[in-house]
């Protein structure tokens, strides 16, 4: 196990460092730079001189290759340099937001764990009946509404709600704490975009599961467990659902490091300044060091999560244990 | 002698699109404790169906009991309710799996997988049916025992797993244990090995079992009486040693056939059963195995034969069978 582990945190190193590689060459190859855009405004005409001295401040006449070292260097050490745009350091700009991002992608995945397999085992279990078709009604629905769509919903409901009930008009928070500062202001403002975007989310995870699921209840081993006279109930949770849950455990990991930069239109939406938003930012308006730095805290979240999911793996299957 | 199991006219079919598949169609056989009774027949006979509905193991749908009576110990289990079917099986009927590659579950250790029945069944403390799966290990020949316990099937190679499946089917101490082609996934070699034990452990432990097979070997070696099956239904039923010595179904005399037997010449070749098996959504009323036999006469299109006795304990169910028989005589 140890030695898989080990495997696993090696191989992250080669791909940290591919798509580090990637991601600062395909922005250089856009034309223009910072510099350019802020002094040119939206004429497109600007002194050359300016620009010259603004690209010295901000090292962006240096050569391509010592750029990319600096770079690199600075992903082991946490230290991704300041903004081209507002000059602060970029990981104090990103440290304010990620909190938000990580705890929202944190929060909708657990939605999607409490939607997805229950549902999907249920579905699978009941196959064909009104169930069934319920919870299958229910996911084709969380895949076509959009999740910042459903979130407008979510928010008009409240409004009308909370008028109906207690007559007065509650929305959530829309100031962001941080939850050791106030919970329940905290969770108040973020369940909402959770629940709307880990709804969406477990629409695939719950036809995964009940796929899934619906392979093993026909393998070899639950008939051997049902001609032991075990209690459904065990046949399902102790030898389907351990098989069934591997292809759902992928699903989910990939779903959740998306949802740390892909959030875009359901932060507008609740009005969260979350990763997605400053990175459209950063991209419009070509902050070279910050989409560097949020991309490639996207991708070490993303490697992070295979990480993860490839040790639940390990945990849900000794064959990958112990080869 | 008092009987264990007795199957009376059992129907099992399947409702599929391509129409109703009669897939055991009015099959009655009974087993006395402490026998070994035979079910043979080629692929997609029925056999596997017909002892499966025994454990009331068929998926419903597409599968449903059409009719018929299982009567275990007196009890109709067709009758039983859900749970006190589940008290049945694995407590009083243990089953083998053909295949023990898939038969067991990958992600959980052999020791689970051997308790869990005997914590159920018996109600015992988690270290007492530890023991109990160890003694079981012990029983079946499989060394250390303590260690086995921890590994997974993965770690197993067939025969092993086969064993531990033996184990399982023993755990609570059954009457009848019904055994799926239990050594058709196996070596040659293993296939032996597990074939003795498990004619030993029945022997010893006085449990009455159902073997189904393909491999008449196994029939003539293991056997007190043999069914054989057709198309769904028993064509002929005997003791192992008269099915063998005076056959009196075209069917198995086919069978007998087309097996390699030792004392033939050098070089003789085998006659395999021609044709292929019938498409069961589409028997006539009369015999099912008509276009394949070559005793077969008009009247065989009439009607379907019926079992009948051909000497003490020998039933066959052919028009034929006086000519089947003198043939069988002649060649046999």
């Amino acid at each position: 196990m140890l030695q898989y582990v080990l495997k696993r945190l090696l191989l992250m190193i080669p791909t940290i460092l591919g798509a580090a590689f990637i991601i600062f060459f395909i922005l250089r190859v856009v034309p223009g730079d910072v510099c350019e855009l802020k002094l040119g405004g939206d004429g497109g005409h600007y002194d050359p001189v300016q620009v010259e001295i603004c690209q010295k401040n901000l090292g962006i006449d240096r050569p391509v290759y010592e750029q990319f070292g600096k770079f690199v260097v600075g992903i082991f050490t946490f230290d991704y340099g300041n903004s081209m745009d507002t000059g602060k350091p970029v990981t104090h700009e990103i440290g304010l937001r990620f909190q938000l991002s990580l705890q929202i992608a944190i929060m909708a995945t657990l939605v999607t764990i409490i939607i997805a397999i229950p549902l999907g085992t249920i579905s699978a279990v009941y196959q064909n009946s009104w169930i069934d078709y319920i919870v299958r009604t229910v996911s084709i629905a969380g895949i076509a509404l959009p999740s910042f769509w459903l979130g407008i919903l979510l928010l008009l409901f409240l409004l009308n709600f909370s008028d109906w009930m207690w007559g007065i008009r509650w929305s959530p928070p829309l100031i962001y704490k941080p939850i050791w500062e106030d919970p329940y202001h905290n969770v108040s403002q973020l369940i909402w975009p959770a629940v709307a975007t880990g709804y969406r989310y477990s629409a695939v995870a719950t036809r995964m599961t009940r796929s899934s699921m619906l392979e093993v209840l026909r393998e070899d081993y639950v008939r051997t467990a049902r001609a032991k006279g075990l209690l459904e109930k065990l046949i399902i949770n102790r030898h389907a659902l351990k098989n069934a849950l591997l292809p759902v455990v992928t699903v989910i990991g990939i779903e959740f490091a998306f949802l740390m930069g892909g959030l875009v239109v359901t932060e507008q939406v609740f009005n969260l300044n979350g990763l997605g938003q400053l990175l459209v930012h950063s991209v419009t308006g070509k902050d070279y060091t910050m989409t560097q730095a949020i991309v490639m805290i996207i991708v070490l979240v993303f490697v992070f999560t295979n990480f993860m999911v490839d040790i639940l793996y390990a945990w849900l299957d000794p064959r990958i244990r112990y080869s | 002698m008092e009987k264990l199991l007795e199957v009376k006219g059992l129907k099992t079919h399947f409702f599929t699109s391509g129409g109703v598949v009669k897939a055991v169609d009015g099959i009655s056989y009974d087993v006395a404790p402490g026998e070994t009774v035979a079910v043979v027949g080629e692929s997609g006979c029925g056999k596997s169906v017909g002892a499966m509905s025994i454990l009331r193991l068929i998926p419903d749908p597409p599968g449903k009991n059409m009719g018929g009576e299982i009567l275990f110990q007196g009890r109709d289990l067709l009758e039983l309710s859900d749970a006190e079917m589940r008290d049945i099986r694995g407590r009083d009927i243990g089953m083998i799996f053909q295949e023990p590659m898939t038969s067991l579950n990958p992600v959980l250790s052999i020791g689970r997988q051997l308790t869990e029945t005997v914590e159920h069944h018996l109600k015992v403390s988690r270290k007492q049916a530890m023991e109990r799966a160890i003694e079981l290990l012990g029983l079946v020949g499989i060394s250390e025992p303590e260690r086995r316990l921890k590994q997974y099937p993965h770690h197993l190679s067939g025969g092993m797993r086969q064993r531990v499946m033996i184990a399982m089917s023993l755990a609570c101490e059954p009457k009848l244990i019904i055994a799926d082609e239990p050594t058709t996934a196996l070596d040659v070699t293993i296939q032996a090995q597990i074939l003795e034990l498990m004619k030993n452990l029945t022997r010893e432990l006085g449990v009455a079992m159902i073997i189904i097979t393909h491999n008449l070997g196994v029939v003539a070696r293991y056997a007190d009486r043999v069914n054989v099956m057709y198309a769904g239904r028993i064509v002929e039923s005997g003791t192992a040693e008269e099915i063998y010595h005076n056959p009196k179904h075209p069917y198995t005399l086919a069978l007998l056939r087309s097996v390699p037997r030792m004392d033939q010449p050098r070089g003789a070749k085998l006659e395999p059963v021609d044709g292929q098996p019938p498409d069961l959504t589409k028997l006539d009323g009369g015999c099912a195995f008509r276009p394949r036999c070559r005793f077969a006469t008009e009247s065989c299109a009439q009607a379907q034969p019926v079992l009948e006795e051909v000497a003490p304990a020998h039933i066959s169910a052919c028009f034929e069978k006086d000519r089947v028989g003198l043939t069988a005589g002649v060649t046999a």
